[in-house]
């Protein structure tokens, strides 16, 4: 194939309008859209449901369906406008030079062809080459989308790997005839977060190695910092914003992006003192858009007369190269100003301990009708869906629970709930025993006292009944209203509490939007009095503005009432924002337990080290060390002798990860890790998640001054006057974000100092003067790597604190040590693995 | 589609329940079939009903000398048959009219029946599961086994009128010949029919038993029988209301093939079925007798399976 | 593989021993009511004491059910009271003829079902699916009786080219050919139009799947698409519901040789259930039974054999 041509664009989508037909007419579904993808760049698009990202995608691909249609503007692929092709030139393109990757692989996979057949045809029919020739090039493609084993998965059907592999599949499909451009739909929302955490990192390297364009659809906003070099963000129809991802992330210009980054759980957002704003009001249906601007109804900036009078164009933001903004005013609107601020809300006091789980167990019986196991007499085998678990919840206090599918946090939640008995241990709600009360034994004040939120707001409500007759039927049911009088005053009582009109007791489900109908979930929930409440995902299936709304909701009433929760979560973000404590599952048992301090910051246990970096954080000030785990989450059905991580663990010692149990190590203040590591291995972890505030990025400032990066030290920015830094490209992210030392301009690094984190509280004050600091030295650098345990990460922290050369280190005393082990959060190892000694023998060479 | 229209919070639902149900009609008007459909069901059922209010012939007055007489004939008594008479000299348009109300009566009652012990199988078997699901779901097998018509044989000829059981039901419980007929037709069709619904509800009610609502509701501690008969078997009665007007149909079609196989309701009352075999033994001369019962049956079924079908479309819609 | 078909084995055997049960207490836990059955209703009581006395029908319930089914296992359903003949004489001539309609009425169905439902569902929502959907309503809504009157008035009384009747008393022979078409003509109309539906449900669900999508966004033509990747997942589900119609196609197939006095098990069965030929019913119903457990047997391997989901796990 030609090389393209650098300078045209691979796509370029010029005002492009999409409609649907339906019964009710015309719906637009895309208004004048507009985007350029350049070769080898990667372009995200990015807004919440109904917004109408996937159907840009769909039109890229000319493939709108039956009652869809492109009615305007021209969408140009290599400068062609791809509407005036035929039938038959689509074809040839589909799949060869654009191709796409789809969110569920399962679906998007034929169920009964080999994957060998699903592969060659691509190869086969686009560029007439054999059945071997094929076969061959899709055995390369597979390995270099890190498949193991390729040839077993060719001659696999797609139920036979799992869903990881599966997507792996189809990105090897779309890449197999090197296409110029590569469409993915939200292709890890499928999978669970350690899984994705691969496919990811795997997406990144496609440009880099295949030099394809990428367009990559999302509605996480992390997923899209750590993939794309530019972003058009969408909002009912329209994209609002488009940029480079550091002029989008911190530089937004249009309300809504503001809106979606102020109610995201970014890490350095508090529930109490500096809780998420969500946007009000809710997006609006495509055929009730309002004049003017979409946004308007919702925006805190909305002016009548300027933004109501007639429809929007992108314009280009002054100043900012490329960046362009759907808003006639952004120039009017102070974007610091615009952050949220700090509240000056208090943190909660705990109560005394409500909940006592001791060694609790929960086996279920599964039994094998297979005449092999008949014979042999194993006809039934025991599946731990739970394995010990033992912590306390206190009143007042959240505590989360968070693993992956299968981890057995929904066994935990029905046994406290009462639908299941535990096979062994105590669960002790107010000292009595309830672990093996069903549900139907308990007295309503228990059944009350004990209650459940639910993941699906599509499903948590029964659609035949009205809001007021479920709630009235829990009030009756829990005892608490005797009559209908009694049950209506109280329904009106609760619907008040989650902050929803009292006239929607008399409506149905299907006439309440997503968050609406978890608001009704959540009065449900408390109607009885509930002193533990279990939140199973409360929020992951709404989109990030209601989110923040139903968040905000849950903690008020928790807070008002004192309520104890327990919260289930896959969703560490959430959990950080959320949560007093956590509990981390992982194949049915705790791997680690702690106050959520003490987990997201070291020393972790390996999974939760794993599942911290693994999870996608849209904040550009933030590094993140990456971890990749190898392999796939082993069923529950068939877990892994001794640790349950062992298959997995990146930290694996050796055979007695495989043969033992690894004991609880105690390590203070109640957090408890599950490990073969000794403490001072676990205690010399380094940090996953580094941010700006912490201590390191002063040195930073001063090596590498930059430009900074604002989203978390909000409180304290927001009081500087908002003046427009100018733009400076950002640095290509790497594709393995090392700990790579953010910049930010001494001006704001000064700014943030009073923000010094809770994190920075707890540890020993150190110094403020650290090393000398010298330049960096005009010949080679010496090699720092060679002193043990330093990688090429740490070289680069080193680095950036002024040391270049072994004979700095040598000459460190008892006290530069302990400020650099601070800085670098060792604890105590360079003492340990005596640098000094090492770097003074290197020296002499 | 499902989050976009759970966004529409507009007006509350003052709505009564007529207001709805009408509704629902207004919507089928978007569907031509279906329309066609309500057409023929509401024309047979009005029939049905408003029957004795028509100036029509005694079904059951035999007219000497006016046997098979073809359509649009006067007798001797100058009575215009319409449609003709039969072989007995009765009036065919007569019969025809008040057949529709005997067969829709029957089967309204019949389907009645069968559903609702199928429903009841269908969510006990899908929400209790274990024992309950393997010991209903057998039973169900075994009656399926069954081709429908050898089930209806076995049964009516083992129980039927000249039965132990059928004496016994006409002396003992003084029962008339025509309601020991009936109530022995609906048990045969119940036997026949209910474990085909009970397997749709299966169906049905094991994927909403896995939503969450349910789980709401056991986490609140209802009883099994409010759980399946409160929140789940409301929530399927979009597919069973298609799939019972199909079912109704199927069951006319059985009363009639009972009547045709001369093991339906018994005589004189006219009966569609039975109408076409007295026809069939005079062969040309029976055409006429034949014909119209036949052509009633199948527009009825046929009004039911159009109304089925636009009812679909439409639930599909959205 | 082998293990599901050892599971659904015996599930068939524990149908047909359920059924074999039920039919015996339907029709033969009343000894003396059989014996006036078999006898007449004429006969005497003392005749009918000996006739029951002869025939070993004073042991117990359970060695009298244990002594039929055994011999019913060997064919042996005893002696038609109608015709005094072995039954299983009279069944295997009957279920002969019964095959020949029934295997041309299902050859010819499921050739014209499969042709319309994939046309019909490719093309969802079209004129042509439309058209053919209302056909396949209108077909399924006249039952065989009706659409057998209207055939006879039409073929044999109207353009009178086809006999009325299927009495075949020469046996089958190619020169009574034509009286075939009737019945035939009669269970295709009403058989084709739910079959049809079924393969167009199928074929719509498979082409608006996402695997369906992912192979056109990859650019196959069109024909591989459809042969390739939806045919075969779309006619998974048809091919296992038209074997288990079988049950349902044998249903019309006892009406339509009652109506056309066609020589098969249908009729065999409908006269005895009127003369009350009490062992004929029984020998019919558990033939009837076993056609319909084993088709379903052959259903649910045939699945398993076509689904590599299932096949596999």
């Amino acid at each position: 194939m030609a090389k393209p041509d650098m300078s045209t664009p691979v796509l370029e989508c010029n005002n492009v309008s999409i409609s649907y037909y339906t019964r009710a007419g015309e719906i637009p579904a895309v208004v004048d859209f507009n985007m350029k993808v350049m070769p080898g760049e990667a372009v995200g698009i990015v807004g919440e449901s109904g917004c109408g990202k996937s159907t840009v995608a769909l039109a890229i691909m000319q493939y709108m369906g039956k009652n869809g249609d492109i009615v305007g503007g021209e969408i140009k692929f290599m400068g062609r406008d791809m509407r005036t092709m035929s039938e038959e030139e689509l074809r040839d393109i589909r799949g060869s030079r654009i191709s796409m990757v789809y969110q569920e692989p399962m679906a998007s996979l034929n169920p009964s062809m080999l994957i060998k057949e699903q592969l060659n045809e691509v190869l086969i029919y686009h560029e007439g080459i054999s059945e071997e020739e094929a076969s061959k090039r899709s055995i390369e493609m597979l390995d270099a989308v890190r498949l193991p084993d390729p040839q077993r998965v060719m001659d696999s059907f797609p139920h036979q790997i799992s869903g990881g592999q599966q997507q792996r599949v189809v990105i090897a499909m779309a890449l197999l005839s090197k296409p110029q451009l590569l469409l993915l739909d939200e292709p890890t929302t499928a999978l669970d977060v350690t899984v994705e955490a691969g496919v990811v990192e795997l997406i990144k390297d496609i440009s880099k190695q295949f030099g394809t364009s990428m367009i990559y659809i999302s509605h996480n906003l992390g997923l899209i910092l750590e993939t794309c070099d530019k972003i058009a963000v969408m909002y009912s129809g329209e994209a609002v914003e488009f940029g480079s991802v550091s002029q989008v992330f911190d530089e937004m210009r249009h309300p809504y992006t503001r809106g979606l980054f102020n109610s995201i759980p970014l890490p350095g957002a508090d529930r109490y003192s500096r809780p998420l704003v969500p946007i009000r009001g809710q997006l609006p249906l495509p055929h009730e858009r309002p004049t003017g601007c979409n946004f308007g109804p919702r925006c805190d900036h909305f002016k009548d007369g300027v933004c109501n009078v007639e429809a929007l164009h992108m314009q280009d933001v002054s100043a900012h190269l490329g960046h362009q903004v759907r808003c006639e005013r952004y120039l009017n609107i102070d974007w610091e100003a615009a952050k949220p601020k700090a509240v000056a809300g208090e943190a909660i006091s705990y109560g005394k301990t409500i909940l006592q789980v001791k060694n609790m167990q929960k086996y279920y019986e599964v039994h094998d009708r297979s005449l092999k196991a008949l014979i042999s007499g194993k006809a039934s085998r025991f599946v731990k869906a739970n394995e010990k678990l033992d912590f306390e919840a206190r009143e007042a206090e959240t505590v989360a629970i968070v693993g992956e599918s299968g981890c057995g946090k929904s066994t935990f939640a029905k046994v406290m709930l009462g639908l299941e008995t535990a096979t062994g241990g105590e669960v002790i709600l107010n000292g009595q025993e309830i672990g093996q009360i069903t549900v139907h034994k308990r007295t309503p004040q228990m059944v009350g006292s004990m209650q459940m939120i639910f993941q699906n707001p599509f499903e948590t409500l029964n659609p035949s009944h009205t809001v007021g007759s479920q709630i009235g039927r829990v009030l009756r049911m829990f005892g608490v209203a005797k009559n209908k009088e009694e049950a209506l005053e109280k329904t009106y009582k609760l619907l008040d509490l989650v902050k929803l009109p009292r006239d929607f007791a008399m409506r149905r489900p299907r006439q309440l939007s997503g968050g609406q109908k978890q608001r009704v979930g959540i009065a449900r929930a408390f109607a009885g009095e509930a002193q533990v409440v279990v939140a199973d995902e409360p929020v992951s299936a709404l989109d990030v503005s209601v989110q923040a709304a139903v968040t905000g909701l849950l903690t008020d009433i928790q807070r008002e009432r004192r309520t104890t929760m327990l919260f289930i979560s896959h969703d560490l973000s959430v959990v950080r924002y959320l949560a007093d404590r956590v509990v981390v599952m992982y194949l049915g048992q705790i791997m680690e337990q702690g106050d959520t301090d003490d987990i997201y910051s070291p020393p972790y246990h390996p999974y939760t080290e794993a599942l911290l970096s693994a999870v996608p954080i849209a904040d550009t000030s933030i590094t993140k060390k990456h971890i990749v785990l190898e392999g796939e989450l082993p069923s529950p059905m068939n877990p892994p002798s001794g640790c349950p991580f062992q298959t997995r663990c990146p930290r694996k010692i050796g055979a007695v990860c495989e043969d033992e149990l690894p004991a609880v190590k105690d390590l203070g203040g109640g957090h408890k890790i599950m490990c073969h590591l000794s403490e001072e291995e676990l205690r010399a972890m380094e940090p996953v998640i580094a941010m700006p505030s912490d201590k390191k990025k002063k040195a930073a400032a001063a090596a590498n001054p930059g430009r900074a990066k604002a989203a978390l030290a909000a409180a304290s920015i927001a009081a500087i006057p908002g003046v427009d830094t100018p733009p400076v490209p950002r640095a290509k992210t790497a594709a393995k974000i090392e700990l790579t030392v953010k910049k930010a301009p001494p001006k704001k690094a000064a700014a943030k100092k009073p923000a010094a984190k809770k994190a920075t509280a707890k540890k020993p004050a150190t110094g403020k003067t650290g090393p000398e600091r010298l330049k960096k030295p005009r010949g080679k650098a010496d090699d720092l790597k060679q002193i043990s345990g330093v990688g090429p990460k740490l070289e680069q922290t080193l680095n950036g604190l002024g040391f270049w050369h072994f004979n700095q280190i040598a000459k460190w005393r008892k006290s530069d040590i302990a400020i650099v082990d601070d800085e670098l959060s060792f604890k105590g190892r360079i003492e340990r693995d005596d640098w000094v000694k090492q770097a003074k023998a290197l020296a002499r060479k | 589609m499902t989050d976009t229209t759970a966004e529409q919070t507009n007006t509350p639902d003052s709505n009564s329940g007529l207001k709805k149900f009408l509704s629902s009609f207004s919507l089928l008007r978007e569907s031509w079939v279906g329309m066609i459909g309500l057409f023929l069901v509401v024309f047979w059922v009005s029939i049905a009903i408003f029957v004795d209010l028509l100036p029509l012939q005694d079904p059951l007055a035999q007219t000497r000398g006016a046997i098979n007489l073809p359509m649009l004939t006067e007798d001797k008594k100058g009575i215009m048959h319409w449609m003709g008479t039969d072989d007995r000299g009765r009036d065919l348009l007569a019969r025809l009219l008040h057949g529709s109300r005997v067969v829709l009566f029957w089967s309204t009652l019949a389907t009645i029946v069968a559903y609702s012990v199928g429903m009841l199988m269908g969510v006990t078997a899908g929400y209790r599961g274990g024992w309950w699901d393997e010991i209903i779901s057998f039973m169900g097998n075994v009656l399926l086994s069954f081709p429908q018509i050898v089930l209806l044989l076995v049964i009516l000829t083992a129980f039927g009128p000249n039965s132990n059981v059928g004496v016994w039901m006409n002396s003992t419980l003084g029962l008339g010949k025509t309601v020991v007929s009936g109530a022995l037709i609906i048990v045969a069709i119940t036997f026949s029919t209910a474990p085909q619904v009970a397997r749709i509800v299966r169906g049905i009610v094991l994927d909403l038993k896995t939503r969450d609502y349910i789980a709401a509701a056991e986490v609140r501690g209802e009883g099994p029988l409010w759980i399946m008969l409160v929140e789940l078997l409301p929530n399927a009665r979009g597919p069973l209301i298609v799939d019972a007007c199909l079912r109704l149909g199927y069951v006319i079609i059985t009363i009639a093939l009972l009547g045709f196989l001369s093991l339906g309701l018994p005589p004189p009352d006219p009966d569609w079925g039975k109408m076409i075999s007295d026809g069939r033994q005079w062969g040309y001369n029976g055409l006429n007798i034949m014909l119209w019962p036949a052509l009633a049956i199948s527009s009825l079924v046929l009004g039911l399976n159009l109304l089925a079908d636009g009812l679909r479309e439409i639930s599909l819609r959205d | 593989m082998i293990q599901l078909a050892g599971k659904r084995l015996v599930q068939m055997a524990l149908i047909m021993l359920t059924v074999s049960l039920l039919l015996f207490l339907a029709f033969e836990a009343d000894k003396y009511s059989l014996a006036g059955k078999v006898l007449g209703a004429y006969s005497t009581q003392d005749q009918r004491l000996l006739w029951l006395e002869e025939n070993g029908y004073n042991a117990p319930f359970v060695q009298r059910y244990f002594t039929w089914i055994i011999n019913a296992a060997r064919g042996d359903f005893g002696e038609s009271v109608q015709f005094a003949t072995p039954v299983s004489k009279l069944l295997k001539d009957h279920l002969l003829n019964t095959a020949v309609l029934g295997g041309l009425v299902f050859t010819i169905t499921v050739s014209i079902a499969l042709v319309l439902g994939v046309l019909s569902g490719i093309a969802e929502g079209s004129t042509r699916d439309r058209g053919i959907t209302v056909l396949a309503v209108i077909t399924t809504s006249v039952p065989e009786f009706a659409s057998a009157t209207i055939l006879v008035a039409i073929f044999v009384f109207w353009l009178d080219i086809l006999p009325g009747t299927s009495p075949f008393s020469n046996g089958l022979t190619w020169s009574d050919a034509n009286q075939l078409v009737l019945p035939v003509m009669v269970l295709v109309i009403y058989n084709f139009g739910y079959y049809t539906r079924m393969t167009r449900a199928s074929m719509a669900e498979v082409m608006t799947s996402q695997y369906v999508r992912t192979a056109i966004l990859k650019g196959l033509p069109y024909k591989r698409v459809i042969m390739r990747h939806a045919l075969r997942n779309a006619l998974i589900a048809p091919f296992t519901v038209m074997i288990l119609q079988l049950n349902y196609l044998l249903s019309g197939v006892i009406v339509t040789e009652v109506f056309f006095s066609y020589k098969g098990f249908g009729k065999l069965l409908y006269e005895a259930a009127l003369f009350g030929d009490i062992f004929v019913i029984e020998a019919c119903a558990m033939v009837a039974v076993f056609i319909a457990v084993f088709s379903q047997f052959v259903s649910d391997i045939g699945y398993t054999l076509l689904n590599p989901r299932i096949r596999f796990s």
